[in-house]
This record gives C-alpha cells, sequence and structure tokens, in this order.
C-alpha cells in the first residue's frame, strides 16, 4: 500500500467500492464506466449509485444488454487511451463475453508484440448462497486465472476492495475484478486518502502457527471468523488471504505453510481444478519437506446448484466444513493443544 | 443445392458481375488524376506480387500456421484504403496483408511477420492474421471472425470523447468478411454504434464464399448491405473489382461517419481468386463459379482499361510490375535475414505495468524456489 493516510471509516464493501469509482471519475477524464442498468438504475447492486448524476451519461455509461459488445467495445476503447471500468451485472454473463476477454482482451497487448495496451477492469459479482440457481450462482475464477494476459484480484474486505480497484483501474493490463454478492453489505475499517493496492500480492490476513488457511474474497472472512473461533481452544490459525488469483503470490502461501507444516485451502469455487488443486500443487513444489500431512480442500460440492435452501446450504462450503477439515487434519498429524504452540489471537 | 451454389454473380442484382466480360473495359470518371490511377495499378500489382510471393514461401516453408491472401481482391483493398486518411484507424480481419501495405506499413516488415521474425510489424508476436502498427493507425488484423467487430466500436467510441464530428474528425473503418454478418458481435455492435451515434464505417469485403459456404446459404439476407436496416444504419453496396467504385463508396460512408458522426454499412462486392487460406485447393468450386472469379480479376481489367484509355503504355505497365518484384524481392531478403526471435524474449510483453510474482517459467521449470 501506498499513502499516508491514517484516519480510518468503517464503511462496507459497496461503499468502498462506489468510494474507489468516484475518486477515479474525479482524477483521470480519460475513466469511463460501461454496464448494464448502471447509470439509471444505479446498478444492480447500487455500486455505481450517485456516480451518473456526478459525471453525467458520456462517463457513466448505460449500455444495451450486450456483454460481448459493449465488453469488446471497452476494449477497443482502451486501445485509443480511455480506461474503461466495465460492469457485467453478474459474472455469469460474462460467459456471453468470454471470446472478447480471453482472445481480445487478453492478448492484444503481447500478440501485437507490445505496441498497445489494454488498460481496463470488468468488475462482476459472483457467488452462491442467494438462492438464485444454478445460472446465476457461479463462481468460475479459475476460467480468468488460467490465462496469461489477464490480471485477476478477488478482495475480500472493503479496504483492499478499494486499494485494489483503485490499483486495477491505474494498471495497464486488462484486470477481472472479481467480487462476491455477499461481500457487498460486510462492513470494514477503511484508510482515509488514497492508498492503491499493489496486485499480484497476497496478505497474511491473520497470524497463526499450528495450520495455514488459504483462501480469497467471500471465503477469506469464512477463515478469519473460524480462525477467532479455534484460538478460543487453543488452536493458533494463520489465514492467508490471496487477493490477487493472477499472478498468485506463491511465495507468501509457500512462506506461511513452511511456518505451519499444516494447509487447508478455503474456496467458494467447484472442487476439481480449482484454486485449491493450484495452491496444492504450489506447495507440494514449495513446502513439500515442511508438510505434516496432505494438503486438504474445501470448496463446492460439484453440481449445478439448486434452489431449493437446504440443497443449496448442503452445496456450499462453510464454517463449520472448514472447522471438521481442520480438525481432521490436526488430528491426523498428533496435534494437541495442550502441547501449545503460542496462540496469537491478534486480528 | 446446384441452385444454392450458384454464385451471386450469376443472379444478375451484382454490379459487378453485371455484363463484366474479359475484355471490358473501365470508364473512368472524368477528372480523375492519371498519376492517382497509376498509383491504383501500382497498389494492386505490389499487393497482387506479395501474396503469390506468400504463396511460394507458404510452400517452401518460411510461413507457417494460417495464411489467408487477398487475392482477387487488390482493387477493394486499394480503393477502401486510398479512402481512409492516416489520421483514421483500421480494424480487419485476418486476411490482412494488402490493408497493411496499403497503410504504409513496409512490405519487408510484414513479410517479416509472416516469416515469425523480430523485425515483423508484431515482432513475430502475431504472424500473418495479426498484422498492427499504431502509428499506420493499423489496430490490428484479428483471427477470430468478428472479433475485430467490438473493439472497432469501442475505438469510434474514444473517437467521441476526443472532439465534435466534423471535416477534420478521425473515424474507424472496420473491415470484414460476409461470413461476419451472421455473428453475435456483428448485431451487438451495429446496434451499439447506432444507439451512441458512432463514428465507425462497417465494410463487407462480400467474396461471396466464407470458407467453402456460399452467402445465400449462411445469410437470411443475402444482400448484406441490407443488414444494417434493423440498426437503422444505411447501407450500399459497390463493385469490388473496379477500384474507384470502391474508393467514392467508401467515402460516402467515411462522410456520413465524419461529418454527421453515424455508423454507415458498406458491402464491396470482391472475388476470391483462391481458396479460403493457401492450403485450401476450393475443391467445392465449380468451374462457372471460378471463371467468373477469373473474369473479376481486377488486376488485367484495371491494366487493359488504362492502356485502353491512353493513361499507360506498354513500358509504364511494365515498369510497375518490375517496380513491384523488386519491393517484393527485396522483402522476402529482408524477412529471410532477419534474425528469430529468441526464448529469452518470451515473457516480453506478457504485461504493459510489471506485476509482482508474475509466473515466468519454462516448460518444466519450477514456479516456487525452495530456500
Amino acid at each position: 500500500m501506498t499513502g499516508e493516510g491514517t484516519a480510518k471509516a468503517v464503511i462496507t464493501y459497496r461503499q468502498a467500492l462506489n468510494d474507489a469509482l468516484r475518486a477515479e471519475l474525479s482524477r483521470d477524464k480519460n475513466v469511463i464506466l460501461l454496464g448494464e442498468e448502471i447509470g439509471i438504475f444505479e446498478g444492480s447492486y447500487k455500486i455505481t449509485a450517485g456516480l451518473l448524476a456526478e459525471f453525467g451519461p458520456e462517463r457513466v455509461r448505460d449500455t444495451p444488454i450486450a456483454e460481448e459488445g459493449f465488453v469488446g467495445a471497452a476494449i477497443g476503447a482502451a486501445m485509443l487511451g480511455m480506461r474503461p471500468v466495465v460492469e457485467i451485472m453478474t459474472l455469469n454473463f460474462s460467459l456471453i463475453a468470454m471470446d472478447q476477454i480471453v482472445n481480445h482482451a487478453a492478448k492484444i497487448h503481447g500478440m501485437f508484440g507490445g505496441q498497445t495496451p489494454v488498460p481496463m477492469v470488468i468488475r462482476m459479482p459472483g457467488g452462491g448462497g442467494q438462492q438464485l440457481a444454478a445460472t446465476h450462482s457461479q463462481n468460475l475464477e479459475v476460467w480468468f486465472a488460467h490465462v496469461p494476459g489477464l490480471k485477476v484480484v478477488a478482495p475480500s474486505n472493503p479496504a483492499d476492495a478499494k486499494a485494489l480497484l483503485l490499483a486495477s483501474i491505474r494498471d495497464n493490463d486488462p484486470v477481472i475484478f472479481l467480487e462476491n454478492l455477499s461481500l457487498y453489505n460486510t462492513k470494514g475499517e477503511v484508510p482515509d486518502g488514497e492508498h492503491v493496492a499493489e496486485i499480484g500480492k497476497a496478505a497474511v490476513a491473520l497470524e497463526g502457527t499450528d495450520l495455514t488457511v488459504i483462501s480469497y474474497s467471500r471465503a477469506t472472512t469464512v477463515a478469519l471468523q473460524v480462525a477467532r473461533q479455534l484460538a478460543g481452544e487453543g488452536i493458533s490459525v494463520e489465514v492467508v488471504d490471496l487477493r490477487s488469483l493472477r499472478p498468485l503470490d506463491r511465495e507468501t502461501v509457500c512462506a506461511s505453510v513452511r511456518k505451519t507444516s499444516r494447509a487447508v485451502v478455503l474456496e467458494d469455487d467447484w472442487l476439481s481444478y480449482g484454486i485449491g488443486a493450484e495452491i496444492s500443487a504450489t506447495l507440494m513444489e514449495g513446502a513439500f519437506d515442511y508438510l505434516d500431512a496432505p494438503v486438504r480442500r474445501v470448496a463446492a460440492a460439484e453440481v449445478p446448484l439448486p434452489y431449493a435452501k437446504p440443497l443449496e446450504l448442503a452445496a456450499l462450503p462453510d464454517a463449520n466444513d472448514l472447522i471438521k477439515v481442520i480438525r481432521e487434519l490436526l488430528d491426523a498429524t498428533g496435534f494437541s493443544p495442550a502441547a501449545g504452540h503460542p496462540i496469537d489471537t491478534a486480528t | 443445392m446446384a441452385e444454392r451454389r450458384k454464385p451471386a454473380a450469376a443472379r444478375g442484382k451484382d454490379p459487378a458481375a453485371a455484363g463484366r466480360k474479359a475484355e471490358a473495359v473501365e470508364h473512368f470518371p472524368a477528372g480523375e488524376p492519371t498519376e492517382r490511377l497509376l498509383g491504383y495499378y501500382a497498389g494492386m500489382v505490389l499487393i497482387r506480387k506479395f501474396e503469390l510471393s506468400a504463396d511460394q514461401m507458404y510452400k517452401r516453408a518460411k510461413i507457417g500456421g494460417y495464411c489467408h491472401l487477398n487475392l482477387g481482391e487488390e482493387a477493394t483493398v486499394v480503393g477502401l484504403m486510398d479512402a481512409l486518411r492516416p489520421s483514421d484507424y483500421l480494424f480487419t480481419n485476418y486476411r490482412d496483408h494488402g490493408y497493411a501495405l496499403m497503410r504504409g506499413m513496409t512490405p519487408g516488415a510484414v513479410m517479416a511477420e509472416l516469416f515469425g521474425k523480430s523485425t515483423g510489424v508484431s515482432k513475430g508476436r502475431g504472424g500473418s492474421m495479426h498484422l498492427f502498427d499504431t502509428g499506420a493507425r493499423m489496430m490490428g488484423g484479428y483471427g477470430i471472425v468478428g472479433g475485430q467487430l467490438p473493439p472497432a466500436t469501442g475505438a469510434a467510441l474514444a473517437l467521441t470523447y476526443r472532439g465534435a464530428p466534423g471535416p477534420d474528425a478521425e473515424v474507424v473503418m472496420c473491415q470484414m468478411g460476409d461470413g461476419t454478418t451472421n455473428i453475435g458481435a456483428f448485431h451487438e455492435s451495429l446496434n451499439l454504434a447506432a444507439v451512441w451515434n458512432l463514428p465507425i464505417v462497417y465494410v463487407i469485403v462480400n467474396n461471396r464464399l466464407g470458407m467453402g459456404t456460399t452467402v445465400e446459404a449462411a445469410a437470411g439476407e443475402p444482400e448484406l448491405y441490407k443488414r444494417g436496416c434493423s440498426y437503422r444504419i444505411p447501407g450500399e453496396r459497390v463493385d469490388g473489382t473496379d477500384v474507384v467504385a470502391v474508393r467514392e463508396g467508401a467515402r460516402r460512408a467515411l462522410d456520413r461517419a465524419r461529418l454527421e458522426r453515424k455508423p454507415a454499412l458498406l458491402e464491396v462486392m470482391s472475388y476470391r481468386l483462391r481458396g479460403h487460406s493457401v492450403v485450401d485447393p476450393a475443391r467445392y468450386r465449380s468451374a462457372s463459379d471460378l471463371e467468373i472469379a477469373q473474369s473479376a480479376d481486377p488486376l488485367p481489367l484495371l491494366r487493359r482499361s488504362l492502356l485502353a484509355a491512353g493513361l499507360m503504355d506498354e513500358a509504364q505497365a511494365q515498369d510497375i510490375e518490375s517496380e513491384a518484384d523488386k519491393k517484393v524481392a527485396a522483402a522476402v531478403a529482408f524477412a529471410d535475414s532477419s534474425p528469430d526471435p529468441t526464448p529469452d524474449q518470451l515473457f516480453d510483453y506478457a504485461y504493459a505495468s510489471p506485476v509482482a510474482n508474475a509466473a515466468h517459467a519454462l516448460p518444466g521449470d519450477p514456479l516456487v524456489v525452495v530456500p
């Protein structure tokens, strides 16, 4: 982080995003917002509330329902020096724009020999748990994180949301900015003033010594809640918040697990081929000799997410699932709280 | 099926085919400077010789991947590019060699790109389908059908932030093939251009075949210039074998974009003399279809017309042709002698903004080093 602000305000994740957009629209006339219902309607999730009134319809531009068209238009505008910030109403609709994201946004800088940057941001909320059923509850972050040429960030708290959005808008590459529906109303301290995060860096969200939970976005809030709960039992959990999925800060992950010797990955997306798989492979490479047991993964059940609440709850990973896996891993490695590691309950 | 295979030209509604025979002589508009017409011939000859050379170099394995030629489309390319100003922006599909040359990109740098050399216009990263030059405002050849349309539309959106419409305004030209008019990106782009009043000209080069599929078999409205009507974008169809007709049609469309800041659609009826790409023998084409294409070859047509009109003599024609031969030979020599990119340059241009922890590992290399 850079910047000198010291005062902090407690605001929602939604407000943090809104503040970042307002700040960048004010700072740089080349920043424009594009998306469905972001203007008059003020955004499906009100992230852009007030911005049309403040900056006008040319800077805050409502688009037709045409994801391939307006995502691609943002690419072309970026090639000519604009800094478009696109809102796709939900991540699920990005599938309609995948050709533009993968074959164009991600390729244009490299494929044309570095002659034109594509400075654009695609913001979109994903995630299940809202009874939106199979086509409106997906995460799919690995689809984007798999692609060289893209940068992919997934902040878990209001401070990171603001600092990473500022960084993403100022970055000269296409940045996929992943939000989560259930984070919008969460609150946290956000420092006043201009704090710009560095893309590609994970954070140790909570220090611990017995076991590392690696997560990102909404899952980090679950990991932190579990870590604080287990601290009361004498179990010291370190939480690594990835923040950036591409590039992935492998060193911070490995350094943590070299210290704790136990690792669990918590992710909201489906298990197979997921971020957890990538983290597991990274730990095989960078911390194999330090591991006391195989890495465990806690992720969503591999079904199209059902509408009915009991089924939805059963499919999505929650705090109880994480606690169960942590206990299994500790038991398997002969951990005893009484034997005692120093406990750090600091937040 | 026989009816479907029948080329559009045989149906008579096509200005390019109407009454055009091998002996036809083009009548040039009064006041058209001779130098300009000779320049058109020189441009068309350069494209022809360049493309024939590319075909040869492909067969010698100097060029890899896909390689699509403008053979038969020379008058179309030259007419369009003469109407476009240096300050305008161009997006094209993958059949882009001629456009690059006519935008002033040097034949050597274009050929070097085809050869995959570091001196190529895209530094050997793009190849035949992905020619790019910021200075020439050639914003890329694009290999995915329809892929260039949304970005071109967005480039036109960016221009609306630069100033008012008027005689000096910049505009975007977005070229595509006939098959592109069936893809969603075409319709989404035209719709955006219409609702946002964007300064863009969409140019459909209708060479009558999308790979092996005829326009009639693929398009619900095969008169493609009419496909803008859903978006109230006016369309015009011109004879793509007549370089002046192409230029004039392009100018009318560009004027609308430049002066009124409104999109336009131009359909240029052209012919593909060869297969879809250099490796396609085009066995799906009937003999009569090919004969029509060959009889509409714009190069001998323009040559004969210039000679018949007394605007060019045989010696001048041969000078132009040998000059093109020399340029193409020099381009091949330049490409051949240029260095290959080296593996240590692999991650150059991975990102425009440097970023922490970017994965720069070659196959087999670890991403994490154990302390």
